[in-house]
């Protein structure tokens, strides 16, 4: 009787053939030997003496750096966004360009009044706190107006939306100041161009860079780790009605999210005044998406996941077509700069879409 | 009345009305009359603004069980104070901005715009008249909902068509050539509507449309029942009209009407294939541009003579089968990796995509290829019976169009009935359990990607065809984004909702670098694009024409409740909003 009713173990097919996979791997394998080449045609062509000296490479790298710390800064708007409400706020971007926009303002009349060189330093802290403020502002006012009405609505709702605000920013902004580009003022010649730190040059601008976009990462992990408010947030991005259960007022702690995305937007803002100088109402576009894809490179969510996304996100961008693609042949490579921060993207989401630290999503969100 | 919300509201109002006038707007839509010489449509935006706030504002939401205020003279001060705070802020702005001068920053805030928003009378004269056409148009606002149900319509009715009939005069005045006598009444010599003959137009219109009420739900149903497979035969008949007059229109028209004509069945036929993406399987598509790219470089490498590098020289429709197979090509190979991705990350892949197109086209690279940023010169134009058809000829390329949007129905309609269509709405509702009941999705996102592609790459081939150059600056991530709000707006998934989107958006506001109708717009189309988005997402986001399936996915909760309450008998919304005055 035992016999009869045993169930014969399935058989167990060890491979089944399908289509996508194969081309997924396929796509896999091409771009680890595409890479590969490029890297060794590049270092064929390092020790033929051709490409950028050591020293060139070395400031490349910093710049780099510098400047994926500025797409990190934006990254974490999208993530934290993306962890309590579970969409792609596409209008972080503009929400970013704001802060650049109203800096600029803010400088252009410092450096009128004089005191852009008679104190750099001060005059850099309230550009500093006027784009925070800026970005912050219009960041609670665009979840108060557009997204609040729609929680609960179908998912890709919310995310149109925001596109639609995107647009509305940027032509507002090139309705309110212009469509021309404007240009902060530069550093006064009082301040060193460049810094030794350990016997290596650094641009002075790469440096605050660098330096600011540490601190601000430590004050957010302070804020989110340690406070009263940042618990909030964090069980809000849990679990949105338990945490309503739990006494947490929702609304707010969606506001507190969007206001610090804003602000950390606000922070890069200043970073992009400082690297670039040059603004206008379409400078947040391009740094939008990348900050996304640095938000997806490091998990989306992770808060950490996105400060490193956006500095491995530089760094592709910054070395990969001299390291990459130079090596297989291809003639002015810096054209294809932003090509290869969305192929990076690609390639992310192909390898290991749930970024590289892992993503942290409440339960509702992983539909 | 609550005094508080009336003045929130005021304050609300005065700082849209200042921001249309501070980036510039007023000035530039007041290059616009609507009716000769008082109405025009800078100043017909800045008080539709106050009107719009209070009749917004004064609208009561009904809840089941609550008693509601019936509507009164509150509600008109109501909209009195709204127009009132709205128009003394706006004033004190004016003010503000006359006599601080922050033209380095604010470059729209300066003499220009002073002037026009005090109507050229002087600053008293002026401000008093802003502050009392605001308190105006508010009091009209609150006061709309005194007058019966009714009435309300018919002067609502009469009032869209006298709007109309100014916005369309360069239409109207192209296809009534023959009766110059009936146009030169209706317009004045240098644009805008005559006066008197705005007046006819209302009152006729308004008349009609009280005579014969619910015309309008009459035309939504029939415009909705396109969608049915059984079609009636007013349906029919209504469908063979269109079918006429698509056909004769272009002979009347003029070039230039012809020509922005072009322009939206282009975008037509982009938004029906983005339609079957978005609306049909529910991929939110970012970067469709890059196959309407594919389309347009394709057939011009394969047909101008300055192609460099290789150039075949082959016949337009020979060029269009290589290109289409090239689209298929190009949908598979976008379409593969994205296969497995979660909605929104698929949206900003697909955006990375069509934006890595755009940039190996315009790189050193490819060159040789495409031409890089010069582009690719010399396309000939489409051969047909020994004749060679290109942009000069809007009256005769425009066919070409017609015959494309038509074949991009036909499929359309075509697969929404077939098995792939029900595929793809099961997918679109819930992939996991579309999967679960045996559905191949993986077959039938490649389709829809597949489809898409193209018939994007049929307005690609068009494209180069009637410009007879290709340039990557006309292949941006904007025209993927203005498709999109083409299909939004008209309804997603629903066929008739994306052309009526498309005649109307890219008609009357233009495309991402072609103007429309109201030329003076050009400038603020796109924050007026963004605008619209907006509001529609928020209030209406099944389109102006919402395809059946799709409104019943998003109003699910509501009806259910609606039946409930109808059950009782008591309550619906639709009886609960006719309150008596």
């Amino acid at each position: 009787m035992t016999a009869a009713t045993e169930v014969k173990p399935a058989k167990v097919r060890r491979f089944r053939f399908n289509w996508v996979d194969s081309f997924l791997w396929f796509i896999r394998i091409a771009a680890i030997i595409t890479i590969v080449i490029g890297f060794i045609g590049s270092i064929q062509l390092f020790l033929a003496g051709e490409g950028p000296t050591p020293a060139q490479w070395r400031d490349l790298v910093i710049s780099s750096i510098s400047q994926g710390a500025m797409y990190g800064l934006i990254a974490l708007g999208y993530s934290m966004v993306y962890g309590v409400l579970g969409f792609i706020n596409f209008a972080h971007g503009e929400v970013f360009m704001s802060g650049t926009m109203v800096g600029f303002v803010a400088a252009d009349n410092l450096f009128r009044a004089g005191m852009w060189e008679s104190n750099i330093l001060l005059s850099v802290l309230i550009v500093l706190l006027v784009a925070m403020s800026t970005s912050m502002l219009i960041a609670v006012l665009v979840e108060k107006v557009a997204y609040r009405p729609l929680r609960g609505a179908p998912r890709l709702i919310p995310l149109i939306t925001s596109i639609g605000v995107s647009f509305f920013l940027q032509y507002s902004f090139a309705g309110l100041f212009g469509v021309g580009v404007r240009t902060y003022p530069a550093l006064p010649a009082s301040v060193p161009s460049r810094v030794n730190i350990l016997g290596v040059p650094i641009e002075t601008t790469k440096l605050v860079v660098i330096v600011v976009a540490i601190l601000s990462a430590i004050g957010l992990w302070y804020f989110v780790a340690r406070t009263r408010t940042g618990r909030a947030v964090r069980a809000v991005a849990e679990d949105k009605e338990i945490a309503g259960l739990m006494g947490i007022n929702v609304d707010r702690t969606i506001v507190t999210t969007f206001a610090i995305g804003g602000a950390m937007a606000g922070v890069a803002a200043l970073m992009w005044a400082l690297l670039f100088r040059s603004v206008d109402f379409t400078t947040g576009f391009l740094p939008g998406i990348k900050a996304f894809t640095a938000a997806v490179l490091g998990g989306i969510g992770n808060l950490p996941g996105a400060l490193l996304g956006g500095v491995l996100l530089g760094l592709f961008e910054g070395t990969g077509p001299l390291l990459i693609l130079a090596g297989l042949g291809i003639p002015a490579v810096s054209q294809l700069k932003d090509a290869v921060a969305f192929i990076a993207l690609v390639l992310v989401l192909i390898f290991r879409p749930s970024g590289l630290l892992g993503e942290r999503l409440g339960s509702e969100d992983r539909a | 009345m609550n005094l508080r919300k009336a003045v929130n509201r005021g304050l609300i109002t005065g700082l849209a009305m200042s921001f249309i006038g501070g980036i510039g707007m007023v000035t530039a839509f007041n290059g616009k009359v609507l009716i000769e010489p008082i109405v025009t449509l800078g100043y017909a935006v800045l008080f539709a603004l106050p009107f719009v706030v209070a009749v917004v504002s004064t609208k009561r939401v009904v809840l089941e069980g609550v008693e509601t205020e019936p509507y009164g003279w509150g509600d008109v001060a109501m909209g009195a104070v709204i127009g009132l705070v709205g128009g003394l802020l706006t004033a004190g702005y004016v003010i503000l901005i006359d006599t601080i001068d922050v033209t380095h920053t604010f470059p729209d805030m300066g003499p220009p715009t002073v002037l026009e928003m005090t109507f050229h009378k002087g600053l008293p004269v002026g401000l008093a008249l802003l502050a009392g056409g605001s308190l105006l148009a508010g009091t009209l606002g609150g006061a709309v909902r005194l007058i019966p149900e009714r009435a309300r319509s018919a002067l609502f009715v009469g009032l869209l068509w006298v709007v109309g009939f100014a916005f369309f005069e360069p239409v109207i005045e192209d296809m009534f050539e023959f009766a110059r006598v009936v146009t030169r009444f209706i317009y004045a010599p240098n644009g805008g509507l005559n006066g008197v003959a705005a007046v006819i137009i209302f009152i006729v219109v308004t008349g009609l449309a009280y005579r014969f009420q619910g015309g309008e739900s009459v035309l939504r149903t029939r415009l909705v029942g396109v969608d049915d497979r059984g079609r009636s035969f007013p349906t029919k008949l209504a469908l063979l009209l269109i079918g006429v007059g698509v056909v004769v229109l272009p002979m009347v028209l003029g070039g230039l009407v012809n020509e922005l004509l072009i322009n939206v069945s282009l975008f037509m036929l982009m938004g029906l294939g983005l339609n079957i993406v978005i609306g049909m399987a529910g991929l939110l598509d970012l970067g469709y541009v890059a196959f309407f790219a594919v389309g347009a470089y394709t057939t011009a490498v394969l047909t101008a003579a300055q192609s460099p590098t290789w150039n075949p020289e082959l016949g337009w429709w020979a060029a269009l089968g290589v290109t289409m197979v090239v689209a298929v090509i190009a949908g598979i190979l976008v379409g593969t990796p994205v296969i497995r991705m979660r909605g929104d990350y698929l949206a900003i892949v697909t955006l990375g995509f069509g934006e890595i197109v755009r940039i190996l086209l315009l790189s050193d690279w490819l060159k040789p290829y495409f031409g890089g940023a010069q582009g690719i010169r010399g396309i000939p134009g489409i051969n047909f019976f020994g004749l060679t058809i290109s942009g000069v000829d809007p009256q005769l390329f425009i066919y070409f169009c017609i015959f494309f949007v038509a074949i991009a129905v036909v499929v359309s309609y075509r697969l929404l009935y077939s098995r792939v269509g029900r595929a793809w709405a099961a997918m679109r509702e819930d992939e996991d359990v579309a999967e679960a009941t045996g559905v191949g999705t993986v077959t039938a996102k490649l389709l829809a990607f597949v489809t898409g592609a193209v018939l994007a790459s049929f307005a690609g081939a068009l494209v180069s065809a009637k410009v007879g150059t290709v340039f990557t600056n006309s292949f941006d991530v904007l025209v993927s984004l203005i498709i999109l709000v083409v299909v939004i707006v008209g309804g997603m998934g629903s066929i008739p909702g994306v052309m009526v989107g498309a005649l109307v958006l890219i008609g009357v506001l233009g495309g991402p670098r072609s103007p429309g109708l109201l030329a003076e717009l050009a400038e603020y189309k796109l924050l007026i694009y963004g605008m619209i988005l907006i509001v529609m997402m928020l209030k209406r986001p099944e389109g102006l024409i919402p395809s059946a399936r799709r409104s019943r996915e998003l109003h699910h909760e509501e009806l259910t409740q609606d039946a409930w309450l109808d059950k009782k008998g008591q309550f619906t919304t639709e009886q609960a909003e006719e309150v008596p005055a």
